[in-house]
Order: structure tokens, then C-alpha cells, then sequence
């Protein structure tokens, strides 16, 4: 794949992010929170950004790639925006690293819920971030 | 010319009264969407409560009373527009289904293989696609006439592109993706001289100013009442007597028919052989309503408001640093539309909602001309009379704090 193995799911689990986005009060310093789980979710090798590995959304972009390894799958997802780059890296602390099974039980809207960002799962924001989980989902059911 | 008192109309609309994310509502959304007078709330809520019943059929009180209201929205409409008669103002569920209804039946009878429609390149998917669809099953071609940078459209070239097989040319007032104003006295007049007919899309600009179809000498208008204070669902499609009568209908069903059987059926005369169903009636008497309180603005007034609220939001925006405005025609309406050099669209307007500030990001549904552009989308913030300077510093905090965040 050409890609590190990326810290979310692995070291930055769904627990630590439901932890730390729960100790913040205001959005400010969530969305702070957000933006900064974006940047350090490694970028997607330039190979990687093509149509086929595209997730369309009407106004952000995301692109995702997956692989399985010893029966867990691993994810390496991207977007050319800020916040929603942020929100991959929440779903993939839950998601990465995982088995099919352990994907698929896996109650992402609980999990978005929990974080109070349901409304980025939504979609009416066109964000592509819905159908990434769809599409993980879709991964994961093969 | 009297000032605008933007406080006092403010003041009959009741969803702008809210906080949102715990803020007082910025709604800078109205290209998409305008939000509607107590007036207006009031008509469609008064109709169900009191008037509700199915018109032109009825022997009962209720549906004269039903009827009575919807056929007065339509003389209200034909009044506004200045139509030389109320048959000729056709209910639609909006601009993208007048559009439709042109293009499919208009372009039934009158489009053949060879002919040419032009639309401008900054159109709306809803004034580019449902001539691709008739062009498709008749072999027609769909061309755009081309726009420069700062969003004007190009004269010279629409000359260069007019000969006898264009037949249609159907272009918008004003872009809703940039606010620029078409000069579609000129864009008319050219047209008609080669022979084509001229629809045009009057969605971004019915609630600016004051429209007489017969002045303009368009060949269709067509306009939502939703970006006009009224109600969505609901838009019109207006059209000369002699095309009208030309065209086939859109759909069959009830309402259009004069007579029905198995040997042939008669088509009802117009505006209802356009009107298949039981109409959005509700829709229609807001509509009307909705008319009514434009009516009684200061439209000049109002206009030099939002000119204002335009100018000032731009050079806010330009002291700002760190966004580019998109769309820099000098005819423009109130919408401002704008890249950030550290962001993406999406971003800013997700910052910008969370402190109660409503803009639209992407693409407006303009693909064509964002593609040309090179860019992904725009933040666009577009104004309504109901706007006022409060706003402008209220979404310039909010991008100073998007700055913070994404820089």
C-alpha cells in the first residue's frame, strides 16, 4: 500500500477520543481537538487520490483505501478538508486494525452520538463521511 | 429615496427571532432560500384551517372559497410579472420543473436533430441537464455561452455562436453561484434576431426587483416562490400565448383534460392543460401572499439596501485577508461568494454554522463553471432585505475566528 501503519484504532483508540472529547466543554476547543486528529492522520500517497478510491460527497472529498492483514483490516482514508479529515480519523480509531465481524458490530451512530458529532454522520451534510462508514461497512461484509 | 428600515421588516419574520448553537441566527443563506413573513405563514395556515377543499370541482362552499383564493394568487402572480393574461401563468413545483416542462414539451414540438440551445456556462444543473435531456432524444445540442473571469457572460462570443439553428437560448437573471446580473436585455434581443426563443430563469432575481415579462420580451420566464418569501414546492412558469398553445402536454391526468375516452381524449385549455392533479393549492395562496408582502416594500429601497449590505460585507471581507472573492462581475445582486487560501469551503462553513452563522459551501450546482474556476466550491453568503449591517460584523467574526482555526 505504501502506507504507514496510521496510529488510529491502534494507539488512538475509539475509547481515548470518547474520553478526550468528552473532558472539552466548548465546541471551540472540540473542534480544535478535530482539526488536530486530522493533521496527524498521514496523508494519502497522491497514487492513491483516484477516481476508483473516491468516496464522493457533494462538497468535501474522501478517499479511501483499505487492506487485511492476518484477518484485521486496516484502513488509510483522506479528504481536502480540515474537519472532515478530522472526522476520518475518528471513525478510523474505531474501525482500524479490527476484524470484519468486530467492524461490523461496531454501532458507529452510538459511537458519533456519544461525541455529539451525529450530525456530521448525517446525510444532509454531503460530507462523504456517511458513505465512507457505508463503504467500510460494505469492506467489512465481503 | 427613503431609507430601508431593515429592523422593521426583520421583525415579521419569526425564524430569524432564534438562537442557534447558542447564538442569535446570522441567516446568510437566501440564494438558496428565503425565509417567509408571518404574512405568509399566516395565508397557508389560514387556508388549511378554514378553506381546505379541492378546487374547480367542487358544489360546496369550501371549494368556491378554495378556488376563489388559488385563482386569485394566479391574477396576484400574473399581475407581478406583468403577463398579458393569468392563463398564461402556469403552477409549477418550482424553477427546476418550469425548466423541465419547457424543455421536454417545448422542445417536443419545436427541437430537431441539428438544432442548437444555448445556455450560459455559470447555468444551474437545473438550466443545464433538462435541455440535455430533450437534445438527447431528439439529436439537439446543448452549448454554453462562454463566462470570463470575473463571471460576466461574453457577448462577442454568444454573437459568434448564434446562427439559425440555435433555437433556444435559456440563460438565468442572475448567477446564484456568483450573483452576477446577465445583461438579458441585450442576450434577448440577440437571440430573437437569429430566430430563437429565450427562456429565463428568474430564480435569483424575482425577489430583487420588479420583473414585466413583456418589457423584457422573454419567450418562458420561470421563478420558485420559495426564494421569493413564499413557500417551497411551489414556482411558475410563464410563456407566450402562441408557444404555450403550441406545445403538447407536460403530463395527463386530471385538471388537464376537457374530455376523456378511449377514442381520443380533449385537452383542457390553457394555463390547466400544464395542471395534471389535484394542485399544490396551499403553495399557490402562499405564493400569492407572498407577492403580497413584496408588494408592499420599498423595492427601490430595499434594493439600495442590500447594494449596501453587498458593498460593505466585500470590503470587510477584503480586510480581512486570507479569502478571495469569486465573482467579481460589476452587476451584481447581494450574493458573496468566497475562497479562503487556507481552507477549504467546507470548513469555513462549518465554523461558521457552529457560531449560528448559515452560508451555503460547494458548488452551488454549478459544476461548469466551479470547474473552470479550478475550484472545489465557494463559501457563498448572500444577502435579503431582512439583512442588516449586524450581520456583516457578526459573519466577519465568525471567518476572523474560522482564520484562527484553520490557518
Amino acid at each position: 500500500m505504501g502506507q504507514g501503519v496510521t496510529e488510529f484504532g491502534v494507539e488512538v483508540t475509539s475509547d481515548d477520543i470518547i474520553d478526550t472529547l468528552g473532558f472539552f466543554d466548548g465546541w471551540e476547543d472540540r473542534y480544535k481537538y478535530i482539526i488536530d486528529l486530522g493533521k496527524e492522520l498521514p496523508p494519502l500517497a497522491e497514487e492513491h487520490k483516484t477516481e476508483a478510491n473516491l468516496v464522493r460527497g457533494c462538497q468535501s472529498q474522501v478517499w479511501l483505501i483499505s487492506e487485511a492483514r492476518d484477518g484485521r483490516l486496516f484502513f488509510y482514508a483522506d479528504s481536502d478538508a480540515f474537519i472532515v479529515k478530522g472526522l476520518l480519523a475518528v471513525v478510523l480509531a474505531a474501525y482500524n486494525g479490527k476484524t470484519p465481524a468486530e467492524v461490523s458490530a461496531f454501532d458507529i451512530d452510538a459511537y458519533f452520538a456519544e461525541l455529539n458529532l451525529l450530525n456530521h454522520l448525517s446525510s444532509t451534510r454531503g460530507n462523504g463521511l456517511k458513505a465512507m462508514v457505508q463503504k467500510i461497512q460494505a469492506i467489512a461484509a465481503q | 429615496m427613503t431609507l430601508f428600515d431593515a429592523q422593521a421588516v426583520r421583525a415579521e419574520f419569526p425564524i430569524l427571532q432564534q438562537q442557534v448553537n447558542g447564538h442569535p441566527l446570522v441567516y446568510l443563506d437566501n440564494a438558496a432560500t428565503t425565509q417567509k413573513p408571518e404574512s405568509v405563514i399566516e395565508a397557508i395556515a389560514d387556508y388549511y384551517r378554514f378553506d381546505n377543499s379541492n378546487v374547480h370541482r367542487g358544489a360546496h362552499a369550501l371549494s368556491d372559497r378554495a378556488t376563489e383564493k388559488f385563482e386569485g394568487a394566479r391574477n396576484k402572480v400574473a399581475a407581478f410579472i406583468n403577463a398579458e393574461s393569468s392563463a398564461q401563468v402556469l403552477w409549477t413545483r418550482g424553477t427546476t420543473e418550469g425548466v423541465n416542462l419547457a424543455a421536454a414539451s417545448w422542445g417536443r414540438a419545436h427541437l430537431k436533430a441539428g438544432d442548437r440551445v444555448l445556455v450560459s456556462a455559470m447555468e444551474h444543473h437545473s438550466n443545464i441537464v433538462p435541455w440535455q435531456m430533450i437534445a438527447e432524444s431528439c439529436g439537439a445540442q446543448v452549448e454554453p455561452i462562454p463566462v470570463d473571469d470575473l463571471g460576466v457572460i461574453d457577448l462577442d462570443a454568444l454573437d459568434a455562436l448564434l446562427d439559425e439553428r440555435v433555437k433556444m437560448v435559456s440563460v438565468g437573471h442572475v448567477s446564484n453561484a456568483l450573483g452576477s446580473i446577465n445583461p438579458v436585455d441585450e442576450i434577448i434581443a440577440k437571440a430573437h434576431a437569429v430566430g430563437a426563443k429565450v427562456l429565463l430563469d428568474a430564480a435569483q432575481s424575482i425577489a430583487h426587483w420588479s420583473l414585466d415579462v413583456q418589457q423584457l420580451d422573454c419567450d418562458f420566464l420561470v421563478f420558485s416562490a420559495h426564494k421569493m418569501f413564499g413557500p417551497t414546492g411551489m414556482g411558475v412558469l410563464y410563456g407566450k400565448r402562441e408557444l404555450l398553445d403550441s406545445m403538447p402536454p407536460y403530463q395527463g391526468g386530471g385538471e388537464m383534460i376537457e374530455s376523456v375516452s378511449f377514442a381520443g381524449t380533449v385537452y383542457n385549455k390553457l394555463p390547466y392543460k400544464f395542471e395534471a392533479g389535484t394542485p399544490n393549492i396551499a403553495g399557490a395562496i402562499g405564493m400569492g401572499a407572498a407577492v403580497d408582502f413584496i408588494q408592499g416594500l420599498d423595492r427601490q429601497a430595499a434594493d439600495a439596501h442590500e447594494k449596501q449590505l453587498l458593498q460593505s460585507a466585500e470590503l470587510a471581507l477584503n480586510n480581512l485577508g486570507g479569502f478571495r472573492l469569486v465573482g467579481c462581475s460589476p452587476n451584481k445582486v447581494a450574493v458573496m461568494s468566497f475562497v479562503a487560501d487556507f481552507a477549504h469551503p467546507q470548513d469555513i462553513g462549518m465554523i461558521l454554522d457552529q457560531q449560528g452563522i448559515a452560508v451555503r459551501t460547494g458548488n452551488h450546482c454549478a459544476q461548469p463553471i466551479m470547474d473552470q474556476y479550478g475550484l472545489p466550491g465557494t463559501v457563498r453568503a448572500s444577502f435579503s432585505l431582512y439583512n442588516t449591517q449586524a450581520d456583516i460584523e457578526a459573519l466577519m467574526q465568525g471567518l476572523e475566528k474560522a482564520k484562527m482555526f484553520l490557518a
